[in-house]
């Protein structure tokens, strides 16, 4: 981890924007909330690391990492299907970053499958056009902001 | 009493335990499930980490779709993260008109539309200990827990954050560090509560996908808690939670050359034992930890579930970010 959360606010504070969105701080944040209901000032930290992701991502930072790309294929299946989809997720992701990982976690795979909790197609909701047309304008009025 | 339900994705398959599970004990509670007819996903941590508006018209997508198709203003998640994106979002459009309005920009492009603060958005535990309260649920337990050694482990998006909505919705049911419900619920059921430090801790969501070395640490840390407080069992009320602690337990062992074997349930499956439903109708026996021994201590036979297959060893080539070290000189 680059920054402690207290240093990432303090670069923050100092207009050091580059050093803030390239820090991989954010990328460590697993969203407990912990932050949030402890701050003295009220300040949602959390959401706050929601934003620098996604400002890092639009300046084209941690382009070659794990952790954007795994919010991107989540949300590629979402978007597609309207539900999330555990194995084409964690197979996709996996090949991509970490192809010997798979062995590593075969036994879980087996172990998920032969329980029967690991579907081989993903569920595509009815309202998926709907769904589609909400998600797009969603993200034109974001950009118009 | 009539309940909207909103199961989420992991209650479909990875967690369908916990989904039978919840309705089979809300059927004994007298607790009516309507299903949200053609939920989406809620977008977990992912969908926002990378849009902003469009995680909120997600989201609110199924708050117009539970108004619409279940006539009850009452929603329940039984997943932590899903009931948070709800909350979340609910609030956040009471809060800001502004974001309210553009949400609802997006919905209309889908015929819909939701006025925050329309439904109450609840967590499952939250309806099962507050609305049927734990005197009705003592009176249906025919087989109590008793001699059972139980960690109660909560997570942490059930009760945190805390909005502050003006009507008071989005406030946390229960202490946002310290809870209680899961205790005194288990408690009710006959169980020996283990008074667990760690029981509002996070377990590290996906970040096993994200950084191997710390999504296995936030695991160890808390299995290796409830074993040291010499717990039979986790017991959790989220898909998330019972995958990383579950599922993840044996890739975690073998990072750390540990040997733990905590079985995980959910709090639903311990309901539905304790009111004398069998192991099978609840879904017992698709946890990959065997629960068998810590079950037999109450009598419950699982179904014999299968040994998973001895892993393969791997070399070490991923581009993960490494466990964070703070004060030191990294590479």
């Amino acid at each position: 981890m680059d920054h402690t959360p207290r240093a990432l606010f303090a670069l923050i504070n100092a207009g050091m924007s580059d050093v803030v969105l390239k820090s991989n701080t954010p990328w460590y944040c697993v969203s407990c909330y912990y932050c949030t209901v402890r701050c003295p000032q009220e300040v949602h930290i959390t959401d706050i690391m929601y934003t620098l992701k996604r400002l890092a991502v639009q300046k084209g930072h941690f382009d070659d990492t794990n952790a954007p790309d795994f919010s991107k294929t989540f949300i590629s299946w979402v978007e597609s299907y309207g539900r999330s989809f555990e194995l084409g997720l964690m197979g996709q992701h996996m090949l991509m970053h970490n192809p010997f990982g798979v062995f590593k976690i075969a036994g879980m795979g087996i172990g998920m499958v032969s329980k029967g909790r690991m579907d081989f197609t993903p569920t595509r909701i009815k309202g998926m056009d709907e769904l589609k047309a909400i998600l797009t304008k969603a993200k034109e009025l974001e950009v118009a902001e | 009493m009539k309940y909207s339900y909103f199961p989420g994705c992991s209650l479909e398959r990875n967690a369908a335990a916990y989904n039978i599970s919840s309705l089979a004990t809300a059927k004994a509670l007298g607790m009516e499930m309507v299903e949200v007819e053609d939920w989406n996903c809620c977008g977990a941590t992912e969908y926002i980490s990378l849009n902003l508006l469009a995680s909120f018209a997600l989201i609110a997508r199924n708050l117009a779709q539970a108004t619409k198709t279940t006539g009850v203003n009452q929603l329940v998640a039984p997943c932590s993260a899903c009931y948070l994106n709800l909350r979340k979002t609910d609030a956040y459009m009471q809060e800001s008109p502004d974001l309210a309005k553009k949400v609802n920009q997006a919905l209309s492009a889908g015929g819909l539309s939701y006025e925050g603060g329309t439904l109450k958005v609840r967590h499952l535990l939250d309806v099962v200990v507050n609305d049927i309260g734990l005197e009705t649920i003592a009176s249906k337990v025919t087989r109590p827990l008793k001699g059972l050694r139980i960690a109660p482990y909560y997570g942490c998006m059930i009760v945190r954050p805390n909005f502050e909505s003006t009507n008071g919705d989005g406030k946390s049911f229960d202490n946002t560090e310290y809870p209680m419900t899961l205790d005194n619920l288990l408690k009710t059921l006959g169980a020996e509560v283990v008074d667990f430090p760690m029981k509002a801790h996070c377990c590290g969501g996906h970040m096993t996908q994200i950084s191997e070395a710390t999504g296995f640490e936030m695991i160890r840390r808390l299995v290796k808690g409830a074993s040291d407080y010499k717990a039979d069992m986790i017991v959790t009320l989220c898909p998330m939670c019972q995958l990383n602690l579950d599922g993840f337990q044996a890739p975690m062992n073998r990072h750390f050359k540990t040997n733990y074997n905590m079985p995980v349930l959910y709090f639903t499956q311990m309901l539905g034992l304790a009111f004398g439903m069998d192991a099978a109708s609840l879904g017992i026996g698709q946890e990959l930890v065997d629960a068998r021994h810590a079950l037999a201590k109450i009598g419950v036979e699982v179904p014999q579930p299968e040994k998973p297959a001895a892993p393969k060893k791997s070399k070490k080539d991923d581009k993960s970010l490494p466990m964070p070290l703070m004060g030191k000189v990294e590479e």
